[in-house]
């Protein structure tokens, strides 16, 4: 039942926004919690194709995303699935979606994380995905 | 850590029902509520109640204490703190990317006015 939605707005045109959530080099450009760079972006943006997004934060940990790709909607709706590698158990999985409304100065996006709790618990165990979020989001906690 | 992740199963858990979201809602307007008004105010069964009760109780949401036939039923906040924090650390991971994903698409598209322009 945990989700989390948050809403911007953004001075560019859907289409441009479209963009920024699907290809590689607008991936780069944001993707992460901090100014730590984005080492891998993949995307196959169409149904049924994956994602995957590698990223290092400021204390150097690497953390990595994947996914597929459930609806895609230019240039108003993404919905993916999503979960974290690299634990050592299968953190479960989650959904993401991107909905783009174009409003006078540019776009409403507003980002659903949804079925959070399904990942909470699936994962159950230190090691495992909330301990890499944990040490993920300890960095910019505080700032 | 697995009680932790094994109490947030609980939260989160007790929290998707209606009835129990409007118990904890009620709870935190007047602080605290005997069993026999918490039945009357939602107009279900007493043994309903108290299985609602006892679900939050294991999630820790609420306390209950008993003066001779009386049971009063107060919140416990930090349960529901502790699934308010679980859930910011999500918000402040993509809060900072979609900061960032503006700033870049932004400028993709004064870049692209420019180019019409010229």
């Amino acid at each position: 039942m945990a989700s989390l939605t948050l809403v911007r707005r953004i001075a560019a045109r859907p289409a441009i926004v479209f963009d920024a959530l699907v290809t590689p080099e607008g991936i780069t450009s944001w993707w992460g919690p901090d100014e730590g760079p984005v080492l891998i972006a993949e995307a196959d943006a169409r149904v049924g194709g994956n994602f995957r997004v590698r990223f290092r934060i400021r204390d150097g940990s690497e953390h990595e995303c994947s996914g597929q790709y459930l609806e895609v909607a230019k240039p108003d709706r993404l919905v993916m699935s999503w979960r974290w590698l690299g634990g050592e158990e299968d953190p479960g999985e989650s959904r993401l979606e991107f909905q783009l409304r174009p409003v006078p100065e540019g776009t409403e996006l507003t980002l659903t994380h949804a079925d959070l709790a399904n990942e909470e618990s699936q994962s159950g165990h230190a090691g495992g995905w909330s301990g890499a979020l944990d040490k993920l989001v300890g960095r910019f906690a505080t700032t | 850590m697995v009680n932790y992740q094994a109490k947030l199963d609980r939260t989160f858990a007790a929290l998707g029902d209606a009835t129990r979201r409007s118990i904890l809602a009620r709870l935190e307007r007047e602080e605290a509520a005997t069993v026999s008004e918490l039945a009357t105010r939602f107009t279900i069964k007493l043994p309903a109640v108290l299985k609602h009760l006892g679900v939050l109780e294991k999630a820790g949401l609420i306390t209950r204490s008993k003066a001779g036939r009386t049971v009063t039923v107060r919140l416990r906040p930090e349960s529901m703190r502790d699934a308010a924090n679980w859930l910011s650390r999500y918000e402040r991971f993509w809060s900072a990317g979609l900061d960032r994903l503006a700033g870049y698409a932004e400028a993709k598209e004064a870049a692209k006015r420019n180019k019409e322009k010229g």
